[in-house]
């Protein structure tokens, strides 16, 4: 009898040990964690994905900047947007900076380092963006969708979406091929969360490549110039959005691959430009809050980053463009950010930069002078170097000042692309000798930009003052940095401007600077990667 | 102490007296008192029995026994929970005895987890520190009893905030970014440590004057049997009991304590300010002070219209936020026992305001504890509940730096009662400054953040002794731990610091966060003592499992600015609703054993083995094994040492054993998944917003970090333990360390990864030494020290680089991060610019040595400069009794240990006075015009200071009025000054600061304390 009672004991315990193990098999309980295979039998499932993958270039995480997509930065600081503003415009003549995080100096004093935190920040946002839209191919290819029951009506928009993301996979390649010399490159057969599995960082010539491929793989496929606005989904990229990029491509082939391709520029600048595409009637109105709801202001921008500053709560993007731009004698409230904390004072421009416009008549010189002096003799000082508050978080509308919806976090959208860039890049690849364009368009298309600003037009133009020109129109706006390295006047001593090398009336750097470096992470992580020269 | 003489000086007494009388009698009664070594009470109840019979008795009430003895029998004294003594008796005889706790008897015994074991045998790193030995005076926090007190254990409370969390260290961290706490188990209930969203500290939950002990486990051959859980050390704490056959005895315990006004950062004055100012910026000069219209009202920033009329404010702000507060605390506890039913109830509470002002903490404790046994002894059940009922209010703590940086020519209060009647800094427009600094006194006065906590924790516990077969024990522990935790974050909408004339002001948030832990252990021992081989087998195996649940909501918004109280029209109704719910949980499922085997009393063996599995890792990684072995050798009990008048105690302890890691990020880490965004990150096509998805990075292949432990140790007596202590020698490497770090781009969804990355190594000694130096009837004193020495270094990490300590951001800039992982060095070592001094001495601003010669100061000329890891520290305490009085002190000291002055960095240049961002006015510290900084420097080794310090933690006197009442009333009243003093040469607030960056310290006043204690 006892023998049984022991037998069944350790039966019973045997039991319980078994289920108590099995407790060890857990899956997240909490409402906003969910499983690839529940999440994706919901068809809107693809759109909330594609969603993340346009929001990852503008807000730090999954909530505003909190629960960030990278790590080992300052949420605020982590969007793909401000940090590819820092990599663009702090290291120019266009602007600097009076604060004191971290390393945020070296951008303009070009002479950063291999650890510097928002160069690591720049990598691994680009790389991100590579990785959600492997993902996203990963997850929305056809033999998937069928098993998870995804209707044929659905399907076809998810093809659309497929198509999306690869062009926002090859923007940002793209952006890594100009900024670094090319990151590694992943694709969607790549393998995710092994530990073996090192991606390699193809030559510049492989990634050019990829890109193109890419690009034209994509751009016959996708919707046709302009239908995303007309249907109610701006902001979501078209045909002229993977023009635009191989234009930029082209342009800056010798630089990339020490080929050049202005031809094949033309080639795409002209579908752009014969397009549905067409300049706004004022360009001070393409910076405003309402950017993205007035057609005279939509017909301009090709691509944008769309930001609002209730759904989008985030301290990037324009965001920090316009509060950053905001101090000394500047009344927040005038460009539309009286909140609470609204304006923060710390960009301002360099005197070269201001000296390239006519200040009576160019409607572009935006600056604000009260309290602010022209030269920087302390670059830490918001008074010195004049503020540039372009873009503003309001709007006018029939006479009335209307501001963005919320008092710090702005509404204004950023314009990645747009035409007045496209029209700048087909006479630039006209006067450098592309074929299959004319001068006279050209000099046409310039002077519709001159004749918006209130600027004389002009009869001639030069690489210099296409340059210029492209200063003028398009500050701010992310270019500078690409322009500078194209004209050999970036880290060179063809051109100085105040503070760059770390004097004040400027001196030329290092002409490795005309890459950012591989960060020591990436390079210590991963075998087949290599440090850019001079690093 | 003096228990321990009195006790052997009795013995001595008895045995001699015995030893004359025997020859007289053949049988007779031997009879006496028993009283308690602690509080020299009568003990009821205690068990006498004649050794090798059944003969017995108990105490009565008064302590007195009588028994019928034959002449050279031996008498067995027991208690439960003291130490057993025997003695050879000769009838006719009085025999008084004195009973130590076993808690804090040298010979007593010690629980190790899952067991006990005499302290004479334990195999490893064992310090008990009983409660006579706690520190004393105004201690909110259990774990504040014990700091100072054990060698290789750092507890330093996080700041001077009323019911602040301690942070604890033992033999330095053993993790990088795993958990580096020590397992806390209370009770044998292993705990969390969790304390939930609105707790301060999760051990605030127990009243301090329940706990009878500490016992700090520290190696692995110790530690092991607690596995994944104890790489950082166990702490056991043991709750006080009733004890059987006990009367009733009442116990209060009040102490009321006065907390003095905090010593502020040494800023510049109202007059000094504007000399410096007006020096600096005297264009900007009508900055300063306030200008107000005819009507009184405030104007504009800096409007010096001939109409207005300007004043110059002198307001001393820290002077403002700061308090001095009173705090009480009355415990009140019942011993006894029915029947055989020991029981002890208690009720406590404490009231404490914190020196800054609002801050406020109250606790309400009620516990009872049963231990009852059946059977004859066979079946002991323990059964402990507790109810605890906190109460927080947090003070706004960013009014401690806006206060050092306020501009000292404003006003606290504004003229015409604008924004809740606090001066707010104007713009130029008139509206609001909003990058000024914010009022201190505003920020404190207009946020009443709040939270309630009510917490549950008890366990039942049944040990049974098998009838059939006594020398097998089975032991079942069940027990819950829940807390319910409700706060409430709220600012009025017209607070200035807080105002959006957009979307609405102020705050107006509430929270939950409960917490449940339940856990099941079962456990068999046998114990088998086979005198034909002199041995003794202790044998136990046991299984535990263990389930963490948790669960946080919030609901956030903001307030609408209503402009019209009369129509009701209002602008800024856009409220931000933010609400949402996070959930997760973890098993952990155990299997151990542990072997116990003593051989002639002399040697001894442990081995441990502990198997460990849990939910954070996939299922090839999931169990962990954590094998350890102890082996000890008593040379005194050898023959050449028995008969040492000197040495009354040597034994050495050699040990060895794995321990794990596994408490590191969420709780999922090993599984991928989509994370759904929240309403703050849509994306619109078109002006249609979309949530968005995304799928989470994941590490199929965490798993545990382990750490090997060895450890040697010697346990010493000298003069029959007038002096006794112990030295210790440890090794810790901690390999496959838990560590968040970069992986390569492109092969996760994040950039950084809790990867089994890297070694990290402790190595140390440890002395300790307690000297009873005057033991006399009259007067006692004894004295006790303990230091450490700790190195901690990193030994590979992630491929040779190093990697940003990301808890070290500073103040001032945005994510500036000033300390590295690196290997060859200390983990947290601070990484600065080499500073350039000129030939007087002082700093040159923004010049560096350019460290690596490439001409450029970038970041690559950074280096490592010192760590805030103290490698020596040091305890002291002493007790001393002249007849009724008590006088206590105890004491720290750390050497070695480096703080980066971060209030100096970022106030002490003198940018600080004029800021255009805005603009306003700013103080800075009176250092200022020693640095001669005019930006911050923040990266400069300047900063970097050295902060060894000696801190007296505690000063008690006391008096003992005793047997008042007929002998039924004993009175202690004491006074005590906690914090008395602090020796050091650091320039900042407080050199004590863990982690090493000192900013924004809530400061630690100077406590006195009045306390008196009843017991009847």
């Amino acid at each position: 009898m006892k023998k049984i009672f022991y037998i069944l004991a350790l039966m019973a315990i045997a039991a319980v040990f078994n289920a108590c193990i099995k407790d060890l098999d857990t899956v997240p309980i909490d409402p906003d964690e969910v499983t690839a295979e529940i999440i994706f039998k919901n068809p809107e499932a693809y759109t909330q994905f594609l969603a993340k993958c346009y929001a990852g270039l503008a807000l730090g995480g999954n909530d505003g900047d909190g629960q960030g997509d990278i790590s080992g930065i300052d949420g605020g600081f982590s969007p793909y947007l401000r940090q590819y503003w820092y990599h663009q415009e702090l290291t120019t003549d266009e602007a600097v900076i009076s604060w004191e995080d971290q390393t945020i100096k070296d951008f303009h004093y070009q002479q950063w380092g291999t650890s510097d935190v928002f160069i690591a920040a720049m990598y691994a946002r680009i790389v991100y963006q590579v990785t959600l839209v492997n993902e996203f191919l990963r997850q929305s290819e056809d033999g998937r969708l069928s098993d998870r029951g995804i209707n044929e009506e659905w399907k076809a928009k998810i093809a659309q979406y497929r198509l999306e993301a690869r062009f926002l996979r090859a923007l940002s390649l793209w952006h890594g091929l100009d900024m670094f010399g090319g990151t590694i490159l992943v694709t969607e057969s790549d393998p995710i969360g092994d530990p073996d599995f090192f991606p390699p960082r193809v030559t510049k010539q492989q990634m050019f490549e990829y890109i193109e491929s890419e690009l034209k793989d994509i751009e016959t496929q996708m919707v046709a110039p302009r239908e995303w606005a007309t249907s109610g989904q701006y902001g979501r990229a078209d045909q002229a959005s993977a023009w635009t990029l191989l234009v930029k491509l082209y342009l800056n082939a010798e630089v990339y691959i020490g080929q050049p391709k202005y031809t094949e520029s033309i080639v795409y600048a002209n579908k752009i430009i014969g397009s549905s595409y067409e300049l706004a009637p004022t360009w001070q109105q393409l910076f405003w809050a309402n950017n993205d709801q007035v057609d005279a202001t939509m017909q301009e921008i090709i691509f944008p980053i769309r930001f609002d500053g209730i759904h989008e709560r985030t301290n990037g993007g324009t965001t920090f463009i316009i509060n950053a731009a905001v101090g000394g004698k500047m009344d927040k409230a005038d460009y539309g950010i009286p909140g609470d904390n609204g304006g923060w004072g710390g960009t301002r421009v360099t005197p070269e930069f201001v000296g390239k416009f006519d200040l009576e008549t160019d409607k572009r010189a935006t600056f604000f002078t009260d309290g602010q002096n022209l030269s920087i003799d302390d670059i830490n000082l918001f008074a010195e170097g004049y503020a540039y508050p372009k873009f503003v978080n309001l709007s006018v509308v029939n006479g009335d000042t209307i501001n963005g919806s919320d008092g710090n976090m702005v509404d204004t959208d950023f314009p990645m692309f747009r035409l007045a860039d496209v029209y700048l890049m087909y006479a630039e690849a006209i006067v450098r000798g592309g074929t299959g364009g004319n001068l006279g368009d050209a000099i046409n298309y310039i002077n519709e930009l001159r004749l918006r600003a209130g600027v004389p037009t002009i009869n001639d133009i030069t690489l210099d003052f296409i340059l210029d020109e492209r200063a003028r129109e398009l500050a701010w706006e992310c270019h500078r940095r690409t322009d500078l390295v194209r004209f050999g006047k970036f880290s060179e001593s063809t051109y100085v401007w105040q503070w760059k090398g770390n004097v004040k009336q400027g001196q030329s750097t290092n002409v490795k600077y005309n890459v950012f470096p591989i960060p020591d992470s990436e390079v210590s992580s991963n075998p087949n990667v290599s440090q850019n020269p001079g690093y | 102490m003096l228990k321990h003489l009195s006790t052997k000086l009795l013995m001595l007494a008895a045995i001699l007296f015995c030893g004359v009388t025997s020859a007289f009698a053949q049988g007779g009664t031997v009879t006496g008192v028993v009283t308690d070594a602690s509080d020299g009470m009568f003990l009821p109840g205690a068990t006498i029995v004649v050794k090798g019979t059944t003969q017995g008795t108990v105490t009565d009430i008064n302590g007195s026994y009588s028994i019928q003895v034959n002449a050279n029998q031996v008498l067995e004294f027991s208690y439960v929970g003291y130490a057993t003594q025997e003695f050879v008796v000769q009838p006719g005889t009085t025999l008084n005895v004195v009973l130590q706790s076993s808690a804090q008897s040298l010979e007593g015994v010690v629980i190790i987890g899952y067991g006990s074991v005499k302290k004479k045998d334990a195999t490893g790193s064992v310090s008990v520190v009983g409660q006579d030995e706690f520190n004393k005076g105004a201690i909110t926090n259990p774990v504040g009893l014990i700091a100072g007190k054990v060698a290789g254990v750092q507890i330093t409370s996080n700041s001077g905030a009323p019911g602040e969390a301690s942070t604890i260290r033992i033999r330095g961290g053993s993790s990088l970014n795993a958990n580096n706490n020590p397992l806390i188990v209370i009770d044998g209930v292993v705990t969390s440590g969790e304390g939930g969203s609105g707790s301060r500290s999760a051990l605030n939950a127990l009243n301090p004057a329940d706990i009878e002990s500490f016992t700090v486990l520290k190696d692995a051959s110790a530690t092991a049997i607690y596995g994944s859980r104890a790489s950082n050390g166990v702490i056991l704490i043991t709750t006080k009991k009733g004890r059987e056959g006990s009367p009733l005895k009442l116990e209060y315990d009040g102490k009321l304590s006065f907390y003095e006004k905090p010593k502020p950062l040494g800023v510049l004055s109202s007059d000094e300010f504007v000399k410096l100012f007006t020096s600096k910026n005297p264009n900007q000069v009508n900055m300063l002070g306030v200008y107000y219209d005819q009507d009184g009202h405030q104007v504009a920033g800096n409007d010096s219209d001939s109409t207005n009329t300007h004043t110059i404010y002198n307001t001393d702000w820290q002077d403002e936020i700061y308090r001095s507060a009173f705090a009480m605390d009355h415990s009140l506890s019942a011993t006894g026992a029915y029947k055989t039913m020991p029981y002890r109830v208690s009720l406590g509470y404490t009231d404490q305001d914190g020196t800054l002002k609002t801050s406020e903490f109250t606790r309400t404790t009620i516990s009872a504890a049963l231990n009852p046994t059946f059977f004859k002894g066979y079946l002991k059940l323990n059964i402990n509940a507790n109810g605890t009922f906190i109460k927080n209010r947090f003070a706004n703590r960013s009014a401690i730096g806006a206060a050092a940086q306020m501009d000292p020519t404003k006003p606290v209060l504004s003229t015409d009662g604008s924004y809740g009647g606090y001066y707010a800094w104007l713009g130029n427009g008139g509206g609001l400054n909003s990058m000024a600094t914010s009022n201190p006194v505003a920020l404190l006065e207009q946020q009443t953040d709040k939270s309630d906590l009510s917490r549950f924790y008890g366990n039942f516990q049944a040990d049974y002794k098998f009838h059939f077969f006594p020398d097998l024990r089975a032991n079942i522990n069940l027990a819950i731990d829940n807390s319910d935790n409700k706060g409430t974050v709220y600012v009025p909408n017209y607070a200035a610091w807080a105002t959006d004339n957009i979307r609405g002001g102020g705050r107006d948030d509430k929270y939950t966060g409960k917490n449940k832990n339940e856990l099941l252990d079962f456990y068999l021992n046998y114990k088998k003592e086979v005198p034909s081989i002199a041995s003794v087998f202790d044998v136990m195996a046991g299984y535990s499992w263990q389930h963490f649940w948790y669960e946080n909501t919030w609901d956030n918004k903001n307030i609408p600015i209503i402009i019209d109280p009369v129509t009701g029209d209002s602008t800024g109704q856009k409220l931000y609703p933010i609400s949402g719910v996070d959930r997760g949980e973890l098993f952990l499922v155990s299997f151990f054993g542990r072997l116990n085997y003593s051989f002639m009393d002399k040697y001894l063996l442990t081995a441990t083995v502990r198997q460990d599995g849990t939910s954070r890792f996939s299922e090839d990684n999931r169990w962990g094994l954590f094998p350890a072995v102890g082996l000890a050798w008593k040379i005194n009990e050898e023959g050449f040492l028995r008969d040492s008048k000197v040495i009354s105690q040597l034994k050495l302890r050699i040990g060895w054993g794995k321990t794990g890691q596994q408490d590191v990020g969420g709780y999922y880490g090993y599984q991928g998944g989509y994370s759904i965004g929240t309403q703050n990150s849509m994306y619109p096509f078109g002006n249609v917003y979309d949530t968005v998805i995304r799928p989470n990075g994941y590490n199929p292949n965490i798993k545990w970090e382990t750490t090997t432990t060895m450890n040697i140790g010697i346990d010493y007596g000298f003069f029959n333990d007038r002096l006794y202590g112990s030295i210790e020698y440890y090794n810790r490497k901690t390999t496959d360390l838990l560590t968040y770090a970069p992986v390569p781009a492109g092969t996760n969804f994040v950039n950084n990864l809790n990867q089994n990355i890297g070694d990290l190594e402790n190595r140390g000694v440890e002395f300790s030494i307690n000297g009873r130096i005057i033991s006399n009837e009259e007067m006692f004193w004894e004295l006790g020290l303990n230091a450490t020495y700790n190195k901690n270094e990193i030994t590979m990490l992630y491929d040779g680089a190093s990697l940003e300590n990301s808890n070290s951001t500073i103040s001032g800039g945005v994510g500036n991060v000033i300390q590295i992982h690196q290997v060859g060095e200390s983990a947290s070592s601070f990484f600065v610019y080499e500073q350039v001094y000129d030939n007087d001495g002082n700093p040159i601003q923004g010049l560096y040595v350019d460290r690596n010669g490439d001409g450029i100061i970038n970041s690559s000329d950074k280096y490592i400069y010192k760590n805030p890891n103290a490698p020596l520290y040091f305890g002291i305490s002493s007790t001393f009794n002249y007849k009724k009085w008590a006088f206590f002190f105890s004491g720290r000291a750390n050497f070695g240990n480096y703080v980066y002055n971060n209030a100096q960095s970022e106030l002490a240049t003198f940018d600080r006075l004029y800021r255009d961002e805005g603009p306003y006015a700013g103080n800075v510290l009176s250092s200022a015009t020693d640095i001669n900084f005019n930006i911050p420097q923040y990266f400069s080794d300047y900063f970097v200071q050295e902060a060894s310090f000696f801190r007296m933690d505690d000063i008690t006197l006391s008096y003992t009025f005793e047997n008042l009442l007929k002998n039924s009333l004993n009175i202690r009243v004491s006074a005590t000054c906690n914090n008395a003093f602090v020796i050091t040469n650091y320039d900042g607030l407080d050199p004590e600061v863990f982690g090493g960056i000192d900013n924004n310290l809530y400061p630690r006043s100077r406590v006195w304390v009045f306390g008196v204690n009843l017991q009847f």
